[in-house]
């Protein structure tokens, strides 16, 4: 198989470049993105990439395979390498610092603009606050989101205004607090997504869907919260 | 040499797992000047894999709930070498620190009269071991470790908690007096190095599960801060005991919560027997991991494992129907159907006993203080050091965790740990400055892996040497002629990576050159636990030998101290007074 690698170390390399490996790779069982990445590593050591738990919880390895976001330890050769190549590259759209590791500052401060933490200033009693199954279920789909950054790379209304659209994953969060039974500020959080860009520059292009690695749905949660702001202002 | 810039804090936690961030929450309410140090970001530690629940006696499933059962159930689980002050610490606070969580928002899975979701897990009993099974472990679905991991994460943002994140930490520093001043940190993206210097450094950087081949750990768990510690010269306890998880997915290593067993999955063999029947009569599935690991060894040492090589056994959920597991366990059947293509749904799950906990760790009182022992028995508290989470040995775990009380173990003492350092700061302490050749000893290991040359010997070959030794030497069963060997490997191994030098030697995210910091960490922790389970000579908990095959209370119903200067292992008392009740007498441990 011939892997073709995105290189570049700023100490060394005036420019990006895509690297080539030629690699065998084992017929017998169907590896992961991330195993071949640690074969590369093995031949090369300079290759740097993010990798942690290779379960699809951490969320570290976020990148792009064959022209499309995910995660590489749970991305199967098989249902990826085309014509016996793959392409693996950072994800898109956020600075490089070195090979597959980009600055997710831009992606972390749209996700920290839309106060990702339970606002409930009453007095909590002694136990727990009790909340319904149903309004619990209300919560499954949005907080299993692992903050890898697939969506919001790919979505082009992010790549467009990374510094004012809060894009798909922030939206994700901000929507799984206002949905929470136990969440008090709504009005707040519906306030500050008002402006023209932090939600309505979603175009429901939905690459954010096709790309979750947790199978989450960024677009619809979106679609709630839009909805939320306009019954808000009829 | 020149002068490495410093940043000066009241109270630095290397670490950004569950038990940092408790940590960090809160003295960052004390309005101490704190920090959270982690090498990758916060939400990526490696709390965030846990998945079956925390344990505790809330009393939302069984109203008659009572945190002495669940006192009773650890002490018995650790085989006796548990902290009963300590446990009993756990136990009784763990409520109040569990609704915390909930008031920060953790999304509990919950129960029609809108109380949290309580399942069971092994070995809980009810009344003391007498009124059968209890269902104690709060769960947020089969994902309760990425609902707290990131519940403390956004907990911490809305404090403002100050987080160093992608900082590797390198070396303790120590002064002339013995106390810890501080840690020598680089910032992963520039390679700058830098001194922290802090009043209380508080090492929470979890387990090391990496020194073993097969393990359901993060690539990250590689135990960086007790590698620092062991250097440092501090002392570690316990460190035989290492808990093999009984549903490791064959092959994979990934983890299959106990949960399914605590939804009613149970283990069969190739004879589709369901042989936990015979090992545990009563608990049976719900045994303790240790007994369960064992009985699971035994089946396919003795031929009735399943697949064609017949080396491993098969975890059946399909019984329990698409709705519970949807509900219950959704991401069981992602994991299942990613890392073993089976559909639990249909088909059973193959599943081998994989390295998953580090019950050992460094000594500490409930405070997280670190504690010395010399020789004669007495013990003294390290200036300036704390530990908390898995990395410490408090020892609630003694020689057996009881699955979800890692996470009730992160909160509660995170927590002890942050209020204690409160205190502390509050009273007005200092710790003397480090001279300039204390920072050199600190610095030196990383100076020398910048000026090595390199070598043919690399460190990912290395790694898998360590990890295949302790793999096949210090597994579920151990024999003293393998453990000899194993040491013999170790020392050999040691000589070679003190050799070792990278090609790669920038400074910008050079993962190289802290894949190369982390091997030499897995090695002191490899050897902490060669040297502590070749000299326990008795069988207890995790610790199984074959030439030692029964528990041995006489002589050792003792925590191991393992002391890296002279490589020697003490004995050290286990507490068996705790503060509110009659402490529990060691009996024989049967499910």
């Amino acid at each position: 198989m011939l892997v073709s690698v995105y290189r570049f170390n700023p100490e060394v390399d005036s420019e990006p470049y895509m690297q080539d490996f030629a690699l065998d790779i084992p017929q017998n069982r169907d590896l992961m993105v991330l195993d071949v990445l640690a074969m590369l590593k093995e031949s090369d050591d300079s290759l740097s990439y993010r990798r942690s738990c290779r379960e699809g919880v951490c969320g570290s390895d976020g990148v792009n395979m064959n022209g499309r976001n995910g995660l590489a330890c749970t991305t199967p050769l098989s249902t990826v390498v085309k014509g016996d190549k793959l392409k693996i590259r950072p994800l898109p759209g956020l600075p490089v610092i070195r090979d597959l590791i980009v600055d997710m500052g831009d992606f972390f401060k749209q996700y920290e603009k839309v106060k990702p933490y339970l606002i409930n200033n009453d007095e909590p009693p002694k136990q727990e606050r009790l909340q319904s199954p149903e309004d619990r279920e209300k919560l499954d789909g949005l907080y299993e989101c692992i903050l890898c950054g697939c969506c919001s790379t790919a979505c082009p209304s992010f790549w467009w205004n990374p510094d004012k659209f809060v894009g798909p994953a922030g939206l994700l969060q901000a929507y799984r607090f206002l949905a929470d039974s136990r969440d008090t500020a709504k009005e707040e959080r519906l306030s500050e997504l008002k402006d023209p860009f932090s939600v309505f520059r979603c175009r429901g292009i939905m690459n954010c869907v096709s790309v979750c690695p947790k199978g989450l749905n960024p677009t619809r949660a979106i679609g709630h919260i839009r909805n939320m702001l306009l019954n808000r202002i009829a | 040499m020149t002068k490495i810039p410093e940043l000066n804090f009241d109270a630095i936690i290397i670490g950004g797992g569950g038990s940092g961030m408790r940590a960090g929450l809160q003295l960052g309410q004390s309005g101490f000047k704190t920090a959270v140090l982690s090498k990758v970001f916060p939400t990526r530690s490696h709390t965030v894999s846990a998945q079956g629940g925390i344990t505790c006696a809330i009393a939302s499933e069984d109203p008659d709930d009572d945190w002495r059962w669940h006192m009773y159930d650890t002490v018995k689980g650790s085989d006796y070498i548990g902290d009963q002050d300590a446990i009993e610490y756990m136990c009784s606070v763990g409520p109040e620190a569990v609704y915390e969580l909930e008031h920060m928002g953790l999304p509990f899975s919950r129960k029609e009269n809108g109380r949290i979701y309580q399942r069971p897990f092994g070995g809980q009993s009810k009344n003391f071991g007498k009124g059968g099974q209890a269902a104690r472990t709060c769960a947020a679905a089969d994902r309760t470790g990425h609902a707290l991991l990131h519940t403390l994460y956004q907990s911490n943002l809305k404090a403002g908690t100050v987080f160093f994140s992608e900082w590797f930490a390198v070396d303790l520093v120590k002064n002339a007096a013995g106390d810890v001043a501080g840690v020598i940190a680089i910032c992963m993206e520039t390679g700058e190095v830098h001194y922290i210097k802090s009043k209380a450094t508080v090492i929470a950087t979890g387990g090391a599960g990496r020194i073993y081949a097969s393990t359901t750990n993060a690539l990250s768990n590689t135990g960086d801060g007790t590698g620092m510690a062991l250097r440092a010269g501090f002392q570690m306890q316990d460190m035989e005991m290492w808990q093999f998880h009984p549903t490791g997915i064959a092959g994979a290593g990934t983890l299959v919560t106990e949960g399914c067993r605590g939804e009613g999955g149970f283990l069969i063999n190739s004879d589709g027997e369901r042989f936990m029947e015979r090992y545990a009569p009563n608990a049976k599935d719900l045994a303790g991991r240790d007994v369960v690991a064992r009985s699971m060894v035994l089946e396919i040492m003795e031929g009735r494992g399943a697949g064609k090589d017949k080396d491993h056994v098969l975890l059946k959920l399909d019984h329990l129907g698409k709705d519970i597991l949807d509900s219950r366990l959704p991401g069981i059947q992602e994991l299942s159907k990613t890392f073993a293509h089976v559909d639990p749904v249909k088909e059973p799950i193959p599943v081998v006993p994989t390295c998953h906990y580090m019950m050992g760790g460094l000594t500490t009182n409930i405070h997280g203080q670190a504690i010395m022992v010399d020789e004669a028995g007495s013990e003294r508290i390290v200036g300036g050091l704390y530990a908390v989470g898995e990395a410490a040995c408090v020892s609630v775990h003694g020689a057996n965790r009881l699955g979800g009380n890692s996470l009730l173990d992160l909160v509660v003492f995170g927590r002890a740990a942050g209020l204690y350092i409160t205190d502390v700061l509050s009273s007005g302490i200092s710790i003397s400055e480090p001279s300039n050749e204390d920072l050199e000893l600190a610095m030196s290991r990383l100076t020398r892996w910048d000026e090595a040359p390199h070598t043919s010997d690399s460190v990912p070959l290395l790694k898998k040497e360590l990890q295949n030794c302790m793999q096949l030497n210090f597994g579920v069963f151990r024999k003293e002629k393998n453990m000899q060997e194993g040491m013999m490997k170790l020392s050999e191994l040691r000589g070679r990576i003190n050799e070792a030098g990278l090609s790669d030697k920038s400074k910008v995210f050079n993962t190289a050159r802290f894949e190369a910091l982390e091997l030499q960490n897995l090695l002191e922790i490899a050897e902490a636990t060669a040297i502590s389970a070749e000299g326990r000579k008795e069988s207890r908990g995790a610790h199984a030998r074959d030439d030692y095959q029964e528990r041995d209370d006489e002589n050792w119903l003792a925590h191991s101290i393992y002391d890296p200067l002279t490589k020697q292992l003490r004995k050290r008392d286990v507490n068996f007074k705790p503060k509110t009740m009659e402490f529990f007498e060691p009996m024989a441990r049967t499910y």
